[in-house]
């Protein structure tokens, strides 16, 4: 029978793990329904281990968006670590849900979403745990619809063997309109197997169905012409867009798991899109508009989702939250609501902004204070004119000083290395501005015990975004500029011991690079790396290095390219990049145009303020900008 | 100086309040430090007015004693929190027992009397139930004969520090077998020492005398904690707050 329970075989084999409470299910606000209830049963994966997997939004927004269907079904599965994935090979048992523990291999679709390249080999692994042959083209019927999604499904290419079908853009409407399709087929008697129901799928607005597109090559290596194979498939495939955030109030119910996660708050996103135009951000520029959630909504999201689970802080997620057009009024209204509840209030990293300390302070009011993040991103006046995010060196540092004279003691900086025309002197920058951010927030503060800490990673140019054509830097390149940057900062150890400086080495983003601007060559890479042990190379304890690069040597020439034509190359104006057939609405003359203005260091203004600079998304997509205010205010909750 | 948060003080406990759990089914693999964070989001949900910590990090005045270990199911797990304004104990026992998944459920809830000690002090043996699927009595049985004849067991315990060698014997206050279908069950009453013997360390020292291996895992309930009298019985470690518990006012704050 198929959708029976794996459990009792299971748990044996839980007894002589590690924190065996991530694969049991059974969270707070977690749904079971039975089996034979719904027509369509769809498994969610989130390709990483359950504490990072488990508080991801997306998941747990169509997690609920499809159980509310009567006639579909969603479970939740995540990456197996090696200790039971050793011991479920040895005893038979299958890639399973956590929430009914049903094998993956019996549901109809498998969704994976990938917030990071990082996470394919986790696929791979999963699908063979499952019993779900890796290759899409060896799977039949009986075998789940492999389905990607999440921001690096705009660039599937690269895993175009192994994923069934790929959903652009926001999933909320497209997984309704996939189960519509899969209800249909299998209540037909599934007509014309496999082939055509993906041939239906890919019919559904923002569905790529990789294996209806063939790719040809030209001598140099580039991309010669992608084709779509039949003529009723789309021959651009564009994203979706979820309009109106209010009407999807999605989570209402998160998730809360027993076992410890990486985010131990519920979260809710007050905006989606961003048009600060940043150039080095994929998220930035694949998610426009700005859709905004109404004040109102946002004060119902916070309420219900505290009342169901009991978590302490909500965090008001999105990509520049302190953009929200009634962001002030926002903090004030939920921060006099939770007064005298030890409920925190807090935002992710913000631009550097004297305005954003304000808000910080409002927003802590009732909880605890932990730091405060600021996102510069560029080391030097001049890098961050050519990744478009603006600040003087005197804003910044006002800005940071103000903090530490509001009572913060830890302020966060992130930045990032290896941008477009940079050199060691940009880098360098980041250490004279931690110095005097030190000294003069030790002033301000008459406080010895401030901290600032400098976070800093290589930079990865990622597809639909002006610096899709840029040469990465190199592992040696972000290395050295590393180590430069540590030197100064510690040259001083009288400030250099407030300040503190958290990195990664440039490896691992030369192979985020690879598999990010990678083509459908790049799979057999991956296949490669799985098969030799590679996986969750998101963790610095299992990612190998030497494995993706041994792997890239012997895959890749056979078609006369190698990891740095993935990588350190740049790229032409007319040449056919992997993903040009997959449309994020941005026009891609206007990207150029943008990349040209970067190299001149020319800045551009964000569209919610000064007119329309056509980058091709709104009417492409059909959609608009939805901004506030909406002169609404929250009222007190009642008291019981 | 120190520094201080602005405001006044956070309200102080009025109540303590004594509460018995069980960790059932599935959450037997929940952590000590699991069961501590969803108990504290459930009293959250619960709405119980908690009393907290004063300073930049307030925390709910929750003290946990003894947790059972990762693994290990249980009937008997004990807490004690303080709230800022009375309660009714059953009525925090409700809706505790509501706001925390099904696997965990609140047996009983009491006020701390005063003067009747600390709830820690009432307790240093706990009652095991150790399900041994796949073993037969007629092993169990001598194997736990031979056991509680040595006077020292030797067994490895891995503790953070590597393993290490500890006597599981002297812990061991008493034991003994049964049998139900293809499954032995051992009995035990085992003294809270340190080092802690645990279930495991019981059946490592069932394989150091007799041999005795199991072939699938075991399963451990802790059925009872408290203290152990020269009797060999364990009291409830509630008795005392229930016996010295006064006619109930009726000032309760509904929860």
């Amino acid at each position: 029978m198929t959708g029976e329970t794996l459990y009792p075989r299971l748990e044996p084999l839980l007894a002589q793990i590690q924190k065996p409470i991530q694969y049991v299910g059974g969270e707070l606000n977690a749904q079971l329904k039975p089996w034979e209830s719904v027509d369509v049963h769809w498994a969610l994966m989130y390709p990483d281990a359950y504490e990072v997997g488990l508080p991801n939004q997306g998941l747990m927004i169509l997690y609920e968006v499809l159980n509310e269907r009567p006639d579909a079904l969603a479970e939740r599965t995540y990456a197996v670590w090696p200790d039971l994935a050793a011991l479920m090979r040895e005893h038979g048992v299958g890639q399973f849900t956590v929430d009914g523990h049903r094998a993956v291999r019996d549901f109809d679709l498998l969704g994976v979403s990938f917030a990071t390249e990082l996470g394919y080999t986790n696929l791979l692994e999963a699908l063979d745990l499952a019993g779900v042959p890796i290759h899409a083209v060896d799977r039949d019927e009986t075998h789940p619809v492999v389905v990607a999604g999440g921001h690096a499904a705009f660039n599937p290419e690269p895993v175009s063997d192994f994923v069934d079908c790929a959903v652009l853009g926001d999933g909320e409407q497209a997984v309704g309109d996939i189960t519509d399709v899969v209800k249909a087929w299998k209540a037909q008697g599934r007509p014309g197997g496999r082939e055509e129901l993906l041939a239906r799928l890919a019919r559904v607005d923002g569905v790529y169905v990789p294996r209806f597109y063939a790719v040809s090559y030209g001598p140099d290596g580039t991309i010669a012409a992608v084709a779509r194979t039949r003529d009723d498939v789309p021959a651009k495939v564009g994203k979706r867009t979820v309009m109106d955030l209010d009407e999807w109030p999605y989570p209402k119910q998160p998730l809360v798991p027993l076992a410890e996660s990486v985010h131990e708050r519920m979260s809710v996103e007050i905006f989606r899109g961003c048009t600060r135009g940043c150039r080095f951000c994929q998220a930035g520029m694949i998610t426009r508009p700005v859709r905004e959630r109404t004040i109102t909504g946002i004060g119902s999201m916070v309420d219900a989702g505290l009342k169901a689970t009991g978590y302490e802080e909500v965090g008001l997620l999105s990509l520049s939250s302190a953009d929200h057009s009634e962001i002030g009024q926002l903090a004030k209204e939920l921060a006099d609501r939770y007064e005298g509840t030890n409920t925190g209030l807090s935002l992710p990293s913000t631009r550097v902004d004297a305005f954003n300390v304000t808000l910080a302070n409002e927003l802590s009011r009732n909880g605890r204070r932990s730091g405060l993040t600021f996102a510069p991103e560029g080391g030097s006046e001049r890098i961050r004119r050519v990744i478009n995010k603006t600040v003087s060196k005197e804003d910044l540092v006002r800005t940071v000083t103000t903090a530490y004279a509001n009572g913060w003691t830890q302020v966060k900086l992130y930045f990032m290395c290896g941008l477009p025309t940079e050199t060691d002197e940009d880098v360098l920058e980041i250490a004279e501005l931690a110095v005097e951010v030190i000294r003069a927030g030790r002033e301000a503060s008459g406080r010895k015990d401030i901290r600032c800490t400098v976070s800093i990673g290589g930079f990865v140019p990622k597809p639909h975004t002006p610096f899709q054509w840029a040469a990465q830097a190199s592992a040696e390149t972000i290395d050295h500029r590393l180590r430069v940057l540590r030197q100064a900062i510690n040259a001083d150890r009288r400030i250099g011991r407030s300040i503190g400086l958290r990195y990664h080495d440039g490896k691992p983003g030369v192979i985020e690079g690879l598999l990010s601007r990678g083509d459908r060559r790049v799979g057999r890479v991956i296949e490669r790396v799985w098969r030799e042990g590679g996986k969750f190379d998101g963790w610095s304890e299992h990612f190998s290095y030497d494995r993706w690069t041994q792997a890239a040597a012997a895959e890749l020439p056979a078609f006369g390219v190698d990891l740095d034509w993935f990588t350190t190359r740049e790229r032409t104006e007319h040449e056919v990049l992997p993903w040009d057939h997959l449309d994020s609405g941005l026009d891609k003359e206007w990207l150029w145009e943008d990349w040209q203005e970067a190299l001149s260091e020319e800045e551009v203004a964000d569209c919610r303020w000064t007119p329309c600079y056509d980058c091709g998304v709104c009417p492409t997509m059909g959609t608009e900008i939805q901004i506030g205010p909406t002169g609404r205010s929250l009222i007190p909750l009642t008291v019981v | 100086m120190a520094r201080q948060p602005e405001g006044p003080p956070p309200p102080p406990t009025v109540q303590k309040l004594r509460i018995r759990y069980a960790k059932r089914g599935r959450l037997r693999f929940a952590s000590h430090r699991d069961l501590a964070r969803a108990l504290e989001r459930a009293l959250r949900r619960a709405q119980v007015p908690m009393a907290f910590s004063a300073g930049f990090s307030p925390h709910p005045k929750i003290s946990y004693i003894g947790a059972a270990p990762t693994g290990a199911a249980s009937e008997a797990e004990y807490l004690e929190i303080g709230v800022a304004i009375r309660c009714d104990p059953d009525a925090v026992r409700a809706a505790l027992d509501a706001a925390l998944p099904d696997d965990v459920a609140v047996l009983e809830v009491v006020e701390a009397q005063e003067g009747t000690g600390s709830l820690a002090e009432r307790i240093d043996t706990s009652v095991w139930r150790v399900e041994l699927p796949g073993v037969a009595l007629a092993d169990l049985q001598p194997a736990v004969e031979k056991f509680l004849a040595s006077e020292v067991v030797t067994v490895a315990k891995r503790t953070k520090n590597g393993l290490k060698d500890i006597d599981a014997r002297p812990a061991v206050a008493g034991a003994s077998a049964s049998g139900e279908a293809g499954c032995a069950i051992l009995h035990m009453v085992v003294r809270q020492v340190t080092p802690a013997v645990r279930p495991d360390d019981v059946l490592a020292a069932l394989a150091a005398v007799a041999d005795l291996r199991p072939p699938l895992p075991p399963r451990a309930v802790r059925e009872a904690q408290g203290r152990l009298d020269d009797t060999g019985t364990v009291a409830d470690p509630l008795g005392p707050d229930r016996a010295a518990r006064a006619p109930v006012p009726g000032e309760h704050a509904a929860v």
